[in-house]
């Protein structure tokens, strides 16, 4: 009888422990990889093909979803407001909307597909064929050498692809704006940065990074500890991508709230 | 104590006398399942042990434990009569630097071309420029019967047995003191495989290395080995002589060495 009632606590208990013991095991590897990044030796030849395999390849993807976001806004918005005749906040609502919440929440997600799936498949493969202890054989710190250089390069490259990204969404809603919507070119361009505020650039920046920081750790994250051949690989590769989006989501209320929250 | 006190050319001989490598009562279980049950090793300085025994008993997690890359449950691990599980981070590290190790499947780098993997340690340590480390890899490659024109291969084309041997120049690139080779000549074909017999008896002879090897071919054991230790069940059960394999007096060793069904080993299948 006792054990019918203890079994559903002791279930609970042991399910609390492991995402405890999950959370924890992250939380130090994301401060090993972190102290790596800031202690010599550094591998710039690494820190450099991520860079590029987060920033330049990411660019087209980020892009399309930057303008067609950008477009949608303005329509959506106009369709919206016109009940209320207020047309005339169009450019500032589809601006600052993109740079405080839609480019780098966005772009973040669409990366976390891209960058976290393929850094859990290549360290992930890497654990299995040995390669990483090989790593630790060959004088080469393996969270040096495979984790360090990918954080480094997120953290950098993801604010930058937001920077295009709220280019290019502001252009997308201008184009609609203008060619669809009857807007004049320079009365749309003039109401985008009259109300638009350096915080709400800065601040979409800040959760770029923060993102970037996310989706490099899970993907590294979940690529080292996989175990158990190309199943095991596939898993990290799933969970690198459900995890990163969801913490990019979450991180991102925590973030608002800090940032603007009275 | 006494050692300290003893005079240069005593500390001398006490050195020569301490075994390079020195296993004590090693343990090791994943889950339930007891893999090393108490394993005792030693390997004196510029000798080569050939450990045997069925697959899964263990061979490969014993040298594993030894380069660190496994944590075992209990036991000591002496290198030049230093237990390097009690060592600091770094100075674990700087022992390593002096390791070289041969895996079981080869785990070449495959996002680097074949001679950025040869001369990867050598790259790592800064004992080589980028420019010059072609040479070197072409130099060490020749050693293991390939081409120059391989360097520039990714690993991904080369064949199984090529990419051992790449695996193996990586290993005794960086002119290890200690080298493990983990089943240094299964999938090579038999010319082959005695040429690289003859590179690792070399590599142990001319640098005065000393190795651990795993293998299953009896003809390469007493090639390579001074000495063979047979492991069964997580545990030492036999050491002697590599050039007595097969007719060592013992029932396991001997079934082992002649691959007979019949006999104290029993293989678990299945039915
Ligand atoms: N990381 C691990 N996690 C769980 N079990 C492991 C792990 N590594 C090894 N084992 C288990 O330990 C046992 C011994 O493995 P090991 O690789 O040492 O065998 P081996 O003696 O090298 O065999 P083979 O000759 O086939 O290479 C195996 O049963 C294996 O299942
Ligand atoms: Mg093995």
């Amino acid at each position: 009888m006792a054990a019918l009632l203890l079994d559903p606590l002791a279930a609970i208990g042991r399910a609390t422990l492991g995402a405890c013991r999950v959370a924890g095991d992250a939380a130090l590897f994301a401060l090993e990889g972190l102290s790596h990044v800031l202690r010599p030796p550094f591998h710039l030849r690494l820190f450099w093909r991520a860079f590029i395999e987060i920033a330049w390849f990411s660019l087209p993807v980020v892009a399309l979803t930057a303008i067609f976001t950008g477009m949608v806004l303005a329509l959506q918005s106009f369709t919206g407001f016109a009940r209320f005749n207020a047309q005339s906040a169009i450019a500032s609502v589809v601006v600052i909307s993109l740079t405080r919440e839609l480019g780098p929440v966005l772009a973040a997600l669409m990366v976390a597909g891209r960058i976290g799936a393929s850094f859990a498949a290549e360290i992930g493969t890497m654990r299995v064929t040995d390669q990483i202890d090989a790593l630790t054989t060959l004088s080469t710190n393996p969270m040096k050498y495979l984790v360090a250089p990918r954080l480094l390069a997120a953290i950098i490259a993801l604010p930058l692809l937001v920077l295009v990204a709220d280019v290019l969404g502001v252009m997308g809603g201008w184009l609609i704006g203008t060619l669809k919507l009857g807007f004049v070119s320079d009365a749309y361009l003039k109401s985008t940065f009259d109300y638009l505020q350096a915080q709400d650039v800065i601040s979409g920046l800040v959760k770029a990074a923060a993102f970037g920081f996310v989706i490099a750790l899970m993907g590294t994250w979940c690529g080292y500890r996989s175990k158990g051949g190309a199943q095991g690989v596939g898993g990290a590769t799933t969970s690198a991508v459900v995890a990163s989006s969801i913490l990019i989501l979450a991180l991102d209320y925590i973030l608002t709230e800090i940032f603007f929250a009275q | 104590m006494t050692e300290a006190m003893a005079a240069p050319g005593q500390a001398q001989a006490i050195a020569a006398a301490t075994p390079k490598i020195r296993v004590r009562g090693l343990c090791k279980a994943f889950g339930p399942k007891q893999v090393l049950d108490g394993v005792d090793l030693e390997v004196a300085r510029g000798h080569s042990l050939v450990i045997l025994g069925g697959s899964g008993s263990g061979k490969s997690v014993t040298i594993k434990c030894i380069l660190g890359l496994i944590q075992p449950d209990a036991g000591s691990i002496e290198i030049d009569g230093q237990d390097v599980l009690k060592m600091k981070r770094h100075d674990r590290e700087a022992m390593a630097d002096r390791i070289g190790m041969l895996f079981q499947n080869g785990a070449l780098f495959d996002s680097l071309p074949v001679w950025e993997n040869v001369c990867f340690k050598l790259l790592a340590q800064k004992r080589l420029s980028r420019a010059t480390a072609r040479d070197k890899a072409a130099e060490v490659l020749a050693q293991v019967g390939l081409a120059a024109s391989v360097g520039d291969l990714w690993p991904a084309e080369l064949s199984g047995g090529m990419q051992k041997r790449v695996a193996l120049a990586r290993a005794i690139a960086a002119q290890p003191d200690i080298i493990f080779f983990d089943e240094p000549t299964t999938g090579l074909d038999p010319i082959m495989g005695a040429v690289i017999d003859g590179l690792i008896v070399d590599c142990v002879k001319r640098l005065g290395a000393t190795a651990i090897s795993i293998t299953h071919d009896m003809a390469s054991a007493r090639r390579i080995g001074d000495s063979a230790a047979m492991i069964h069940k997580g545990r030492i059960v036999w050491t002697g002589e590599a050039r007595g394999l097969g007719h060592s007096g013992n029932a396991m060793v001997d079934q082992f060495a002649n691959g007979r069904r019949e006999g104290p080993i029993q293989m678990e299948l299945r039915r």
